[in-house]
């Protein structure tokens, strides 16, 4: 721990020391071999189907959404009532009082998917893929509740409890005993990949991506510095939060990063509020360009494939890591907790998103052709053309900027605290999956925990466009291993579900107010 | 008629001897009973991080059992040694809500809460313990200084 610590020290201190101009050119070092190293991995991942500029894994997606859709009945639709009554407490014991209650579980795993996505990812998405891109990602969020439902049941359901108390679950769990109880084969070698791509998922999307659009926002506010900086800055608080154990600074983000996304929507709706004459328009565009593209490279097919891509990326569903966010619950039923969580999907991508998408059509921040009405689309940057240049969050900076001049501020406090709940999320999560494949020892922990922070120094220096491709690239991985397991263990799901319904409706499994 | 019972909602801190020992004293003369409750403030509504979800149940058993060893059991002996009989239990939740409740549930004939907080500005603006009681309590309720 002492050597740990020591390491961690002189690397912040190396770091501290080197000139500025020299930065520039760490940024850069960083970026190509960044580039060269995941660059053929990403391709294989976002590769297209033969004959199609569609890549499989967005179809891969969206059709294990749809199919567990179909595959319980639209729980989405039908169960959406009883989830919030579920999350209100009305079902819950009052016995367990103390216990994680269902709105604990839920609001933790939305910390930990609430963040970039929501504001970067979809600046991102809408500005390469048009206003369309939003049509899609509604839609991908509305399936992905059914993804969502199913893998979280199965997260609560296979957990670990430990005489201690303490609980460890996900994919990983479910994974292995899922199989082991259905006799099928190969249980243990896919938890293994799943655990693999979850700790690279976890420095990627988890990590880097947040540093690098913490960094962005806030060089945009107080001007361009190299992304080392914020990145040790980052790196040394969570060092001490998830190494130190300064639970104080942990718990003082959980509490503030709910208002700062309820700020957000309010914020939000203030501002179509304000230009409540534009938003039939902004729908308008959002249906004309989901199946025109209104001029985005690609037409139809661009802007859906950024609306399935920021829709999983922002809302998670299918990666598997709400399975492990979710798994500490206090229920008797695993089931309650599949139903708490198909509303991830839904505040997070249906209101969310949409919000942030409609804020960026609304203010006219995307440059249209007068005369075409379609988008001006910039062939070399490979997006459309923006008000004053600028891409992903401070995209969403500019347009929120164009109606309050202050919001970037707000937007850039906002943007570091999203960054740093989710990266503490995420080292929670490729912790757990360490900590599957080596043991739970102190010094397996520490181990990946200083990893962990290491990536967040690169995570700022590097420039979007690898970062980006790479977090995608990890969390998509996760997703195939996790939606094999789902399809397998599918049935379990559902005969639990008409276990459940049918004690709710002879009111075996009552109210408790 | 049965014997007559007393509910203390009893925070175990170093004020709290003083409202321990007059409830005994009331209960003596009335010949009641006392029910010694402490509740460990929670809310199912805060926010916690994946790390706190993830130990919160054995947190939760370690929390029971020091409040037990450390607060009801010291009182309940108290009580015995005076000559009055009394039981306890722990609860999480909120305080006010959980005594006006058990006092119902278990038809008490009184309340004894002690004032203590009730100074402080947070108390002023967001309403103490006794004060919340005074609003809420379905039985006479003493708050003992």
């Amino acid at each position: 721990m002492k050597r740990v610590t020591t390491s961690a020290a002189a690397l912040a201190g190396m770091a501290l020391t080197a000139a500025p101009a020299a930065a520039q050119g760490i940024d850069e070092t960083i970026n190509q071999v960044f580039s060269d190293y995941t660059g053929w991995y990403v391709g294989l991942i976002f590769a297209n189907l033969p004959g199609t500029n569609f890549s499989w894994i967005a179809l891969w997606l969206v059709v294990a959404a749809v199919i567990f859709t179909v595959y319980f009945s639209a729980i989405q639709l039908r169960g959406f009532g009883h989830s919030i009554a579920l999350v209100k407490g009305d079902y819950s014991d009052p016995e367990d009082a103390g216990e994680v209650s269902h709105f604990q579980a839920l609001a933790t795993a939305l910390s930990g998917t609430v963040g970039l996505g929501n504001i970067a990812g979809v600046a991102v998405a809408v500005g390469i893929g048009g206003p369309g891109a939003t049509f899609w990602m509604i839609i991908a969020g509305l399936f992905g509740m059914a993804t969502k439902f199913t893998e979280c049941t199965l997260g609560v359901k296979y957990r670990n409890e430990y005489a201690d108390g303490h609980v460890s679950g996900g994919p990983m769990y479910y994974i292995t005993k899922g199989f082991k109880e259905r006799g099928l084969p190969g249980g243990k070698v896919l938890a293994v990949i799943f655990c693999i791509f979850t700790i690279l998922g976890a420095l990627g999307g988890g990590n880097m991506f947040q540093a690098n659009q913490a960094h962005a926002q806030l060089a945009g506010v107080v001007g361009d510095y190299p992304g080392w900086i914020t990145g040790v800055i980052l790196a040394v608080v969570t060092f001490v939060v998830i190494v130190g154990g300064i639970k104080s600074i942990a718990r003082v983000t959980e509490k503030v990063v709910p208002f700062m996304g309820i700020f957000y929507v309010l914020v939000s709706l203030v501002i179509l509020i304000m230009n409540y004459d534009m938003i039939l328009w902004a729908f308008g565009q959002i249906f004309a360009g989901a199946f025109t593209g209104l001029g985005v490279a690609g037409g139809f097919t661009g802007a859906l494939i950024q609306g399935f891509r920021r829709a999983a990326f922002s809302n998670e569903a299918g990666i598997g890591s709400a399975a492990i966010a979710h798994s500490a619950v206090k229920t008797k039923e695993p089931i309650t907790e599949g139903y708490v969580a198909l509303l991830e999907p839904f505040i997070d991508t249906v209101v969310i998103c949409t919000m942030t998408a409609l804020v960026i059509v609304i203010t006219g921040v995307l440059n249209v052709d007068p005369d075409t009405g379609l988008y001006v689309w910039d062939e070399a940057a490979g997006r459309i053309t923006t008000a004053d240049g600028s891409s992903g969050v401070q995209l969403t900076s500019a347009a929120f900027a164009s109606v309050f001049s202050w919001f970037p501020y707000m937007l850039a406090i906002a943007v570091v605290l999203f960054a740093f709940s989710t990266m503490i999320s995420w080292s929670y999560y490729g912790l757990k999956a360490w900590t599957y494949l080596f043991g739970e020892s102190r010094g397996s922990e520490v181990t990946f925990k200083v990893i962990f922070c290491l990536f967040i120094v690169i995570g700022a220096a590097a420039s979007l466009g690898p970062v980006i491709d790479f977090s995608d690239a990890m969390l998509f991985s996760m997703a195939i291993v996790n939606i094999i397991a789902l399809y397998l263990l599918m049935p379990i799901v559902k005969a639990e579900l008409a276990h459940y319904i049918s004690r709710l409706k002879s009111g075996e499994i009552r109210k408790f107010r | 008629m049965s014997q007559e019972l007393f509910v203390v909602a009893y925070e175990g801190d170093d004020d709290s001897g003083s409202l321990l020992d007059y409830a005994i004293a009331r209960a003596t003369k009335e010949g009641a009973a006392l029910h010694i409750v402490h509740v460990l403030e929670w809310s199912p509504y805060s926010f916690l991080t994946p790390q706190e979800v993830e130990e919160r149940h054995a947190r939760r058993k370690e929390e029971l059992a020091r409040a037990k060893s450390a607060i009801i059991d010291p009182a309940i002996d108290k009580a015995s040694a005076a000559g009055v009989t009394a039981s306890g239990e722990m609860r999480y939740g909120q305080v006010v809500e959980l005594i006006a409740e058990i006092a119902t549930a278990k038809s008490a004939a009184m309340i004894f809460v002690g004032r203590s907080g009730s100074n402080s500005m947070a108390a002023r603006v967001f309403g103490s313990v006794p004060l919340g009681l005074a609003q809420i309590a379905p039985v006479p309720t003493v708050i003992v200084p």
